[in-house]
């Protein structure tokens, strides 16, 4: 269609082009454009319902769009020929509700995906999962379960899981929102050395102090549509659009 | 005259303490002692050794070994059955529902004399075991179709988030379920699968129909033999002690199922 407005866009890490869906009746995506380039730190934010968790899903197809195109490095995800389980290795996913695997130990949480898809031996897979464990501070805790951490600790290991697999790119669907407060901290401290490193990230977050620090692009929707992007600075201290206005005015 | 809640509460448990003890009593004095001793509780047979020896080594091991086999092999076509129920074919669901229909609805009496009597004949079929074999195979068909839809519920149980956190990995559907999903479904099933292998147990009792070699039969066939002959041949004293082995089985097996239950109540 348009291709013309964006040449560069096979290069860029995801690529989402007039994409739409519908549950039943009801149109959630009505339509959305965006891009995260590599190396870029993307947040999105918006009211309940907008639509967010429903973008970040289509992107690594949880949610099968009903039209337009995603692309990841240039790969169709909608196209049914392409090797989703491939695409995905590469896609790191952190849940709102961590989503740790309850009956094994964070150690193997964190090794399975990597012997199983990656096909790494046993050995490698345990050091580069104890590396990862190091980096978001959790040392010395590979033999404990799930159950056995706080919200913190199993975001934490979540966030170690998805790296372990030497993802491109990371999404966040609210990381730290079924935390604690005082939990938040050590999430998001996880989060900006990753930014910090050059992850490529897109960030759902309802936490404007993250995206203003580190965030490269803030995107607000409402409606299944984006009202308004820009540098997350300028945008949430002089919005541009009515919505926007109206719903910092509630959050900040 | 009103009644404060209390003494009201203590009269009402009063009144029903005093009915129980007199229908034990009455019970006790109307019960003729002397007949229920010889019929129920011959010493020749409840005095060791008296008939523990056939119950215990033939009539136990047996129902133990047809229970096992009839539990295994209707746990592992449960699970062929409880996937294809959640399978993304509609042809796939639909037979595992019509079997599971099927056999839910059928005694599993008839089944057992159908393969073991029927099936046999019509197709010239010797399977493993004769017909012992032919009624532990009707066994596992009509023990599979319950283990399917609580196995089915297991696998449901575990949230969909679990299957998410797996397929981002970049794990396949078939891989999610055999190293994320069916373990977290059997943890959750196994209270009520325990329960299921105590309905087999007692199930087994069924194959007496079938008529067994002396070194095959399950022990409701050997309490029945004892009727008629041994050392408390005409009195009811092997059913007793059937019944007492029975229980030894199986109450250890409900309590587990209850403290399962209860554990995992705790832990949600
Ligand atoms: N699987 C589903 N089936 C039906 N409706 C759904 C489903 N998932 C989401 N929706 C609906 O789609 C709309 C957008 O949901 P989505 O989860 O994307 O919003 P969100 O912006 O992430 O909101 P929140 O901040 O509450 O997480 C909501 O109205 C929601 O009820
Ligand atoms: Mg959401």
């Amino acid at each position: 269609m348009t291709a013309t407005a964006r040449p560069d866009r096979s290069t860029a890490a995801i690529d989402v082009r007039d994409l739409h869906k519908s549950f039943g009746p009801i149109e959630v995506l009505k339509g959305i454009d965006f891009h995260v380039d590599h190396g870029e730190v993307v947040c999105v934010i918006g009211p309940s319902g907008s639509g967010k968790s429903t973008l970040l899903r289509c992107v690594n197809q949880l949610e099968q769009a009903d039209s337009g195109q995603i692309l990841v490095e240039g790969v169709d995800v909608c196209d049914p020929e392409t090797d989703l389980d491939a695409v995905r290795s590469r896609i790191g996913i952190v849940f709102q509700s961590f989503n740790l695997f309850p009956h094994m130990n964070v150690l193997r949480n964190l090794t399975v995906a990597q012997e199983k898809v990656k096909k790494r031996s046993k050995k490698e897979a345990i050091e580069i999962a104890r590396a990862n464990l190091e980096k978001v501070g959790l040392s010395g805790r590979e033999n404990v379960y799930p159950a056995h951490l706080s919200g913190g600790q199993q975001q934490r290991v979540a966030i170690a899981r998805a790296l372990s697999m030497d993802p491109d790119m990371m999404l966040f669907d609210e990381p730290t929102s079924a935390l604690d407060p005082e939990l938040v901290g050590d999430v998001l401290e996880v989060m900006k050395t990753l930014a910090s490193e050059g992850m490529t990230m897109m960030v759902v977050t309802h936490e404007m102090g993250f995206a203003r620090e580190v965030g490269d692009k803030l995107v607000f929707m409402d409606g299944g549509v984006i009202v308004e992007e820009g540098d997350p600075r300028v945008v949430l201290a002089d919005p541009q659009h009515e919505r926007t206005q109206a719903f910092l005015s509630k959050v900040l | 005259m009103a009644m404060k809640r209390t003494t009201k509460r203590r009269v009402v448990q009063g009144v029903l303490y005093a009915v129980l003890l007199g229908g034990a009593v009455a019970l006790a004095l109307a019960a003729d002692w002397p007949t229920i001793k010889a019929n129920f509780f011959k010493s020749e047979g409840f005095v060791p050794p008296g008939s523990w020896g056939d119950l215990i080594t033939i009539g136990v091991k047996n129902t133990l070994i047809y229970t096992a086999i009839a539990f295994a092999g209707g746990l592992a076509l449960a699970l062929v059955l409880a996937l294809m129920k959640l399978s993304p074919v509609a042809a796939y669901r639909w037979l595992a529902t019509a079997y599971i229909e099927f056999f839910r609805g059928l005694p599993a009496l008839l089944v057992m004399l159908f393969m073991a009597f029927g099936v046999t004949i019509a197709f010239q079929w010797t399977p493993p075991g004769g017909t012992t074999g032919a009624g532990i195979v009707a066994l596992i068909m009509v023990g599979s179709a319950y283990m399917a839809e609580t196995l089915r519920a297991g696998i449901q149980a575990v949230p969909k988030g679990q299957t998410e956190a797996a397929r981002s990995l970049g794990m396949s559907a078939g891989r999610t379920t055999l190293t994320v999903i069916l373990p977290q479904a059997f943890r959750i099933v196994i209270p009520p699968l325990t329960n299921e292998f105590v309905l087999l147990i007692k199930d087994t009792s069924l194959l007496f129909v079938i008529g067994f070699a002396a070194e095959q039969r399950e022990l409701t066939t050997i309490a029945r033999d004892f009727l008629a002959s041994g050392p408390t041949a005409g009195t009811s004293t092997s059913l007793v002690q059937a019944a007492i082995l029975y229980l030894v089985i199986t109450l250890p097996l409900t309590q587990l199922v209850s403290f399962l239950e209860k554990r995992q109540r705790r832990s949600r």
